[in-house]
């Protein structure tokens, strides 16, 4: 049983990196989910392992589930499940704005794109103002 | 499946009539089940989260038969204030026994014979998972205001949006609903 | 395993187990940072519509929450062993959930409830973000609450939690008002936040399976009893884990990208916040769960001087005075870490001093930065020239913690590195001082050039000049006054730089000895 979910926690982390390594914004958002799932089970996994469900006066304690584990995972869960919607949300409006799903370019890359962009902004607009300031003459 | 909206009926597609007839009727009985639920839950699998989300299934089929509107109108208190005083009443439980001389988050319990329930016990961690059914409703009452609207337009601005956008809330509910 | 079926065992109900209730006036003091806030952000949530009420319930809140605090650090700081413990659901701990207060954390619910009220104060001076959402009180509590929630908490997953808490209000915050930029660099800080967060998860259930427990105390005693490999491995990934949200050197890339995005106010406190808890949490996790073998002291020496250097140099090489700033707090996180890393007295008491001492001026200028933006209408060095003359207050406001910040004497930030260069050279690490001091030689040319690029000189931009204009653009009052109370907080640092290093000093020595904390958490039955 471990095993099987260690292999599922496995293969949830795998494919959730490789979507979180695309360039589309929703395979990132699905990626970061299965991760979060993955890391779940592996929460999960970390308890005693089987057990009877732990509530008091329903079976003998030494057989019951190890219930801690499950309170984390469960409360993880509603972290992961909360913090998601908003990713989704975020990208609703990202679409809203841009009308695309892609991931733009590394931050400083798009930091020095826009500066070299406002230096010939600025280089243009000093030579506009000069032609405008030589004109009336 | 239609998203359509009661408020336009001529732009929409029609409705449905089985679906909303069927829906009138769960409607109510999954309410009084999420009920069930959070008053389950302090012995039986169940509480204030799992009651709130089977709430939150009960709100999105309105959604599914009227929209976004049909949400709207479902309770009469605003969304944020039911969102609000789940969070008072969730913290006032956790502040409630600091102010009585115990330790944060202390409960207590209180058995009483009702006439009709027979022996009840009601322990004071039933107001934290009430507060936590609220704030889960508020929640999902929220989010139908606020993102279910422009499905509504998308299905009339553009054709082929109108079924890559009707995925996204029900990919929303099944996420709600899987850890209950 | 078999010590979680242990705890199990113990988990159900004998008179034995429950903590006797009303043990001291610590019961109320220390639970009351986090709730308060957050019975206010219910209250804020329903008066959503008023925005009068708003300001009362979250101004009165965090009033509420300085005082207490203030209350309890003296409490602490009278306490044998300066530390005192409560435990939630009146169960023993480890079964409870801890809350516990040493005077580190007192220390820092101290300045960051300070910080909080006094950038609350300036948001709504600024009738700016503040003005327009209804949210923005609501997440405000609540990313206080999440804040304090880190400093008491005593079990590692409710540390996570109060670090979701304060970051879900973080993502609120930082995207306010969903322009295209806030909305891209949002992105990427959520998402590597979530990365973050997983990690810590991921964490978790490795100590937990291999410990059985996740209360700090506990796993305190049990982690030294692991293979040594294990320990080192876990302290690796909570240095991770925690490096992210610090900014520490290879992770911090997203922080520069994403502050300057969010609202002034708003960047003022993540600035001066939000990296500070993820120090905290390293010096906590490294100095309290793990033996002096598993403490990454060389690593986090070459890290915390890589920090440095990095974080100088891109100070440097912007122009945008908001991103200059945020470059500017890896630079320093760099000099925390160093404090830490060389697991001395001196070294750790530096730390501690230089984290309150940064908190407080980083935030404070932030806030002048957002006053400058106010008055001039930019934030770009470039464009902006000759503020001393037209604008007098605000360029005093500036030189002070900017002075201090490049580490002139005799203000708090000379104090501060002194106490780590000295820490350093005290064990002869010398290569690390020697980077300290070049970097704090290079943050004084990045204080110098951005007052003498916005504050000497003539202004060449037309519509800034236009603005600077005397009588033609005017800074609220609540913007000014709450910046001044900071500048002031700052002053107060160096005036009383004596006892508050006395003080820091206690704070690292109880820090040095986990068995006091393990002690008063776990009580007598260990």
């Amino acid at each position: 049983m471990s095993v099987l979910l260690a292999f599922a926690a496995a293969a949830l982390f795998g494919t959730g990196t490789f979507l979180l390594l695309q360039r589309r914004l929703s395979r990132i958002i699905i990626g970061i989910g299965l991760i979060g799932h993955g890391s779940n089970i592996l929460l999960l996994t970390s308890g005693s392992g089987r057990g009877l469900p732990p509530i008091i006066g329903s079976a003998d304690p030494t057989d019951f589930a190890d219930p801690l584990p499950q309170a984390l995972a469960l409360t993880s869960i509603v972290i992961t499940f909360g913090v998601t919607a908003f990713l989704f949300a975020l990208g609703y409006r990202s679409w809203k704005i841009t009308h695309d799903d892609v991931v733009e370019d590394d931050v400083e890359d798009r930091y020095i794109a826009r500066r070299v962009d406002q230096l010939v902004d600025e280089g243009e607009a000093a030579a506009r103002l000069n032609e405008l300031a030589e004109d009336p003459e | 499946m239609s998203a359509d909206m009661p408020a336009a009926p001529s732009a929409g597609p029609q409705r449905l009539v089985i679906l909303d007839q069927s829906i009138k009727v769960l409607y109510q009985s999954i309410l009084v089940l999420s009920l069930y639920f959070l008053f389950a839950g302090h012995n039986l699998p169940g509480g204030g989260f799992v009651g709130g989300l089977t709430a939150g299934a009960a709100v999105s089929l309105r959604y599914v038969s009227g929209g976004a509107a049909a949400v709207r109108t479902t309770f009469r208190v605003p969304s944020h204030v039911i969102l609000g005083l789940g969070l008072g009443v969730a913290a006032g439980t956790a502040f409630l026994p600091i102010a009585l001389g115990g330790a944060v988050l202390e409960h207590g319990e209180y058995e009483t014979n009702l006439p009709v329930f027979g022996d009840v016990k009601f322990v004071s961690a039933l107001a934290f998972d009430v507060g936590v059914y609220l704030v889960v409703v508020g929640l999902v009452l929220m989010a139908f205001a606020a993102f279910g609207d422009d499905l509504g337009q998308l299905a009339q601005s553009d054709e082929p949006g109108d079924g890559a956008g009707a995925d996204q809330p029900d990919a929303g509910r099944d996420d709600r609903s899987s850890p209950a | 395993m078999s010590g979680a079926l242990a705890t199990l065992a113990m988990a159900l109900p004998t008179a034995d187990d429950v903590v006797a209730p009303g043990s001291g006036s610590f019961d109320v003091l220390i639970p009351l940072p986090v709730i308060v806030p957050l019975v206010a952000a219910a209250l804020s949530i329903v008066a959503a519509g008023h925005r009068p009420t708003q300001r009362v319930i979250g101004l009165g809140a965090l009033l509420t929450v300085v005082v207490g605090n203030i209350v309890l650090l003296a409490r602490v700081d009278d306490a044998p062993d300066g530390i005192a413990a409560s435990q939630g659901g009146g169960w023993k701990a480890p079964l409870g959930i801890s809350l516990v207060v040493d005077r580190f954390a007192a220390i820092m619910l101290v300045v960051s409830s300070l910080m909080l009220i006094s950038v609350l104060v300036y948001a709504i001076g600024q009738q700016a973000e503040e003005r327009r959402f209804a949210a923005f009180h609501p997440v405000y509590l609540v990313l206080a609450a999440g804040v304090s929630a880190s400093f008491v908490t005593g079990d590692l997953f409710n540390l996570f939690v109060a670090f979701e808490m304060m970051l879900v209000a973080s993502y609120v915050l930082l995207t306010l008002g969903g322009r295209a930029g806030q909305v891209r660099s949002g992105m990427s800080y959520v998402v590597i936040s979530l990365i973050a967060s997983t990690f810590f998860i991921t964490a978790l259930a490795l100590i937990y399976s291999a410990t059985g427990t996740v209360n700090m105390a506990e796993l305190s005693e049990r982690i030294p009893e692991l293979p040594s490999g294990v320990r080192t491995g876990f302290s690796l990934l909570l240095i991770v884990v925690f490096g992210i949200k610090a900014g520490l050197f290879p992770l911090f890339f997203w922080l520069p990208d994403s502050y300057p995005t969010a609202p002034n106010a708003v960047t003022a406190i993540f600035a001066g916040l939000l990296t500070k808890v993820g120090v905290y949490a390293i010096i906590r996790t490294q100095l309290l769960l793990f033996p002096d073998d598993a403490r990454q002291g060389t690593l986090l020496l070459i890290i915390a001087g890589l920090t440095m250097v990095t974080g100088v140099l891109g100070a440097l090489a912007n122009d945008d005075l908001q991103r200059i700033l945020s470059f500017h707090i890896i630079s320093h996180i760099g000099y925390m870490i160093f404090g830490l890393a060389l697991f001395t007295l001196a070294g750790i008491a530096g730390a501690i001093f230089y984290v309150v001492h940064h908190i407080i001026v980083k935030t404070a200028l932030f806030l002048v930065a957002g006053l400058i933006e106010r008055k001039a209408g930019s934030d770009r060095l470039s464009r902006i020239g000759g503020m001393v003359r037209s604008a007098p207050m605000i360029a005093v406001l500036f030189a002070f913690p900017a002075l201090s910040i490049a580490g002139l004497p005799p203000f708090s930030g000379f104090v501060a590195k002194f106490a780590l260069v000295d820490a350093g050279v005290l064990v002869e690490q010398w290569p690390i001082v020697a980077v300290s001091l070049v970097v704090s030689l290079l943050t004084m040319y990045v204080m110098g050039r951005i007052w003498s690029n916005v504050f000497w000189g003539t202004c060449e931009d037309e519509a800034v000049a236009e603005r600077l204009a005397p009588g033609r653009t005017s800074v609220p009052l609540l913007m000014t006054g709450a910046t001044v109370a900071v500048v002031v907080a700052s002053l107060a640092m160096m005036v009383f730089a004596g006892p508050m290093y006395d003080l820091a000093e206690r704070a690292a020595a109880d820090l040095l000895v986990p068995q006091i904390y393990v002690r008063h958490v776990l009580g007598a039955s260990s």
